[in-house]
């Protein structure tokens, strides 16, 4: 007699339950939606809500209905054509601080959502969009970082009156020139004192005392993280900016960003605007020198050369009245008096007080504004490929300060109303606190996406079928208990991809059609082994116990050796073949609780009870 | 229905010596090509740009060519892709353009030359040092897998059992990449992922095995190494042909409804699962009986008192 306790076939019916009610939001599909969302200063309310149904019903699009939602605003469509009249409408309807965007909605009934219950996320390769990967330029990042403490070092040494020839970054390090050993000295304690990120070497053999400073590895650690974590920061900001439905920013390794976009097409222009990294400074007109001479060569000490677009040099102070950090706020506009593209910008409390400062004492005197721009080539150096990234700074408007300045002002300078447009955009999300590069891209248009869903359905289905019919003509009755274990196996691996909120990709889908196939060897063994069991004369229900027994240790060797493979290929794996490492991993769980749990719990039903039974395998 | 009659007795281990002699000119085959030949790596680890364009009507070829060559990308390679309408353009790494804004110029001047929107199905595009990285990290995922499985194997059996299975999965690893070399099949990340789950799946099979080795080692107590194996190998037969069969099924349904995406993908898989079934019945056991193994190496050692042991000797 074979029989489960009560308690594990409860333990099968809840597991099942359970299954079951977290995969079934999967069978509801998506509508097409246009997401309104909401920047800083915008606000997602009734208000915005009845705006955007009048915005509609005006153009007599046809919604579904209007959700509000996570802080966001989801206007449900009929289909993908209305989908995007809607944003076009909607973009031009609602003004302020929002940002308009195509998002696909599940269609989960309220009562599954309101257990959790969520339908599993498709990958880039399914639903189409864009995967990034970008490199952080590290040394860019040191560099800066040296150039500020240069910058500092400049300051502190002139107030305590420590006379310096020259402070240089040299790659790694700052070195500072000094005229005589006394002050090398004085500079070396006073700078060891106020910066422990840096450490003080004296260069024995220069040929006039010299200080090197050099960042600890502790610093120079922080500098890379905080370049990364700044970077992620203004790749989201911009993201928002472009208008993208939930994308992804997260780092990977110590100096790269992974980026994606799903329903992303036009990449040109993700592209441009991800990797820009112009900014703004403004700076005084040095006005004591001649710009002349210094065009020959004879720039003073505390000035440099710019030069304006048209081609005019100009001589600038070489402190920075404001950089584009300070703005919180920019907005593209028309200049009223020369009618010419113009920038009108917000700053922050800190920005506006300094700014507000310098202005005041520098009444009269000419302030330039300059555009920053970092581009990278690739230059042939002894037949290798050197990327030499170089700063273009150019200046665009040179005016007099006539007032103080403070929070809100406007430039003007800009070539076209694009630019002026990207420029705001650019200033609005951040600068990037290094300059970033493309390392890898995969974009997967949507009619391929769709054509990868279909086909990943059709194979699942195909192939389950093939196994389906296979297995009951080899081992009848116990073949369609093991079907359905299968089956059952299949709902499992649905629902935890949901429950997980897992990302389904076109190796994941894979992934489970090999556990299909895979997953029936737990049963193969056991069935093997019973038909043994009945070959060498034992009963029937002595053989179905000792086939499950015998065959335990054999199935839970063969998995854990697979599952071995699968956490390996986790590990290793880029975002696809990550899907299907958890997929796999996930079917090979799950499966040894279908094959071995569930269908000895269906197999009890049908022959437990009897006293010799006639085995249908 | 029953694949094998009731108790079958192959004599599998009598043929080992042709198997090893078949084994062995096939490694040394796929060897040769690797070296001389050598794998046709895919952008995922040369680095490059593929971009996967659908047309309303036939494509061009020769004219989306002579675009290119006019628009200035003379090292790019056109074929058709899937159907007549698809087309894969395919971009070297070249050092002094910026490749991350390649494909776009690419569509760009393609799409000038177009009348109707040109679909863009899909664009790739991996910079050499990314596929660099990933072609080190593959190997060492490789290594490690076998590593992992070297270890877990020594020990739940042994240490030969462990040698067995583990020349058995490189036996089938170089097979699979031999026949990738020779037929010049694309390798790229999604084939990788199939030859890491095949090692999966090889030493699935291969465990299975060597699982009912020991059991008969152990209930057989008069009977040589070399029946013992061939009791064993005819004891999982229908298993083995039962497993290995529904997995092809599926991976044939892959192969065949998966798309072109996953083409080469469903082709390693089919390949690996092949070879891993054979080697399991005739690389891995060959190896543990060549390395003498007895009944003495698989009794379970002492056992500290309140442990309890199966009547097999297995240990759940």
């Amino acid at each position: 007699m074979n029989h489960y306790p009560l308690w594990k076939n409860l333990l099968i019916v809840a597991a099942l339950v359970f299954g079951g009610l977290f995969a079934l939001p999967n069978l509801y599909g998506d509508d097409p939606a246009v997401q309104v969302s909401a920047g800083r200063s915008g606000k997602i309310d009734l208000a915005l809500m009845g705006q955007v149904e009048t915005a509609l019903k005006a153009q007599s699009i046809n919604y579904k209905r209007v959700d509000m939602q996570d802080g966001r605003l989801l206007v449900r469509l009929a289909n993908a054509d209305v989908q995007l009249k809607a944003k076009d409408v909607l973009t031009n309807a609602i003004t302020g601080d929002y940002t308009v965007a195509l998002n696909l909605a599940p269609t989960t009934p309220g009562w599954l959502a309101a257990i959790g219950a969520e339908p599993m996320n498709l990958g880039l390769d399914l639903r189409g969009g864009v995967h990034f990967l970008m490199e952080v330029d590290m040394n860019a990042a040191v560099k800066q970082a040296l150039d500020n403490y240069a910058s500092e070092f400049r300051t502190l040494l002139r107030d305590d009156k420590i006379r310096y020839q020259k402070i240089q970054v040299n790659n790694d390090k700052v070195v500072i020139s000094f005229r005589s050993d006394e002050f090398r000295q004085q500079a070396e304690s006073k700078l060891g004192n106020e910066f422990s990120q840096l450490k003080a070497t004296v260069i024995d053999d220069a040929a006039v005392p010299s200080l090197e400073m050099r960042l600890t590895e502790v610093a120079l650690r922080e500098i890379k993280s905080l370049a990364l974590q700044q970077n992620i920061i203004t790749l989201r900001n911009r993201i928002n900016e472009l208008g993208v439905a939930e994308p992804t920013v997260q780092q990977q390794g110590d100096s790269r960003i992974v980026v994606q976009l799903p329903g992303v097409q036009d990449t040109a222009q993700a592209k441009k605007i991800l990797g820009a990294t112009a900014t703004l400074e403004f700076r005084l007109v040095d006005t004591e020198y001649d710009v002349q001479d210094a065009v020959n060569g004879r720039v003073p000490p505390n000035a440099s050369l710019y030069h304006h677009r048209d081609g005019r040099p100009y001589l600038l102070d070489k402190r920075v009245m404001l950089t584009g950090e300070h703005i919180i706020n920019a907005a593209s506009t028309i200049d009223s008096q020369s009618g010419t593209p113009a920038v009108s910008i917000t700053l922050d409390g800190k920005g506006a007080r300094a700014f507000s400062n310098v202005t005041r004492d520098n009444i009269g005197n000419p302030m330039a504004v300059v555009f920053i721009e970092s581009k990278t080539e690739t230059k042939i150096v002894n037949g290798e490929a050197v990327k030499v990234r170089r700063l273009v700074p150019e200046v665009i408007n040179v005016a007099t300060i006539r007032d103080q300045l403070s929070k809100k002002f406007q430039i003007t300078g800009l070539d076209s109303p694009t630019e002026a447009y990207d420029l705001a955009l650019l200033l609005r999300a951040g600068a990037l606190a290094a300059p970033i590069e493309i390392v890898e891209e995969r974009t997967v248009g949507p009619s391929l996406g769709q054509d990868n869903i279909d086909q990943g359905f059709t194979s699942v289905i195909i192939g389950f079928a093939f196994v389906l019919v296979f297995m009951v003509i080899w081992y009848r009755v116990f073949g369609l208990v093991a079907n359905l274990a299968l089956a059952a196996n299949l709902v499992f691996i649905v629902a935890l991809l949901s429950l997980l909120q897992a990302t389904l990709t076109m190796p994941g889908i894979a992934g489970i059609v090999l556990t299909v196939g895979m997953a029936v060897d737990a049963n193969v063994l056991i069935f093997e082994r019973i038909r043994e069991e009945l070959r060498t004369g034992n009963s029937p229900q002595a053989s179905i116990n000792a086939g499950y027994a015998k065959a335990f240790s054999t199935i839970a060797d063969a998995n854990i050796t697979t599952l071995i493979a699968a956490i390996v290929l986790f590990g290793f794996g880029t975002g696809s073949i990550k899907g299907f490492a958890v997929t796999l991993s996930l079917g090979i769980l799950t499966s040894m609780f279908t094959a071995i749990m569930g269908t000895r719990a269906v197999i009890n039903l049908i022959y437990g009870h009897k006293q010799r039974p006639k085995l249908s395998i | 229905m029953q694949i094998m009659k009731e108790g079958t007795h192959f004599n599998f281990m009598g043929k080992r010596k042709i198997a090893a002699v078949l084994s062995i000119l096939l490694v040394l085959a796929s060897l040769v090509s690797l070296f001389k030949q050598g794998l046709n790596l895919g952008i995922d680890f040369t680095g490059g740009t593929i971009i996967e364009l659908a047309y309303k009507d036939e494509a061009k070829l020769d004219q989306i060519r002579t675009t290119l060559k006019e628009g200035g990308f003379d090292d790019a390679a056109v074929q058709n892709f899937g159907s007549i309408r698809d087309v894969l353009i395919y971009m070297p790494v070249i050092a002094t353009k910026n490749m991350a804004e390649l494909s776009n110029e690419v569509v760009a001047v393609l799409q000038k030359d177009s009348e109707e929107a040109i679909d863009i199905r899909r664009v790739e595009f991996v910079g050499p040092q990314v596929g660099e990285e990933l072609t080190e990290d593959g190997g060492l995922a490789m290594l490690y897998a076998l590593i992992g499985i070297l270890i877990y194997v020594a020990f739940r059996f042994e240490y030969r059992f462990a040698i067995g299975s583990v020349v058995a999965l490189i036996h089938d690893v170089i097979i699979t990449l031999g026949v990738f070399s020779f037929f010049q099949l694309e390798f790229d990340l999604t084939v990788l992922a199939a030859i890491l789950a095949v090692i999966g799946y090889s030493l699935n099979d291969t465990i299975v095995v060597f699982d009912r080795i020991r059991e008969t080692f152990l209930r057989k107590r008069k009977d040589e190494p070399l029946e013992v194996v061939n009791n064993a190998l005819n004891d999982t037969l229908s298993r083995t042909l039962m497993t290995s069969g529904t997995t092809l099924l599926v991976v044939f349904s892959l192969y065949l409804f998966g798309g072109t995406v996953i083409h080469d993908f469903a082709i390693a898989l089919l390949l690996g699962i092949i070879i891993g079934t054979y080697s399991s019945i005739y690389i891995a056991s060959t190896v543990v009986l060549a390395m003498g193994v007895s009944k003495a190496d698989l009794m379970p050692p002492e056992k500290p008192e309140g442990e309890e042991i199966n009547e097999d000797g297995s240990q759940v």
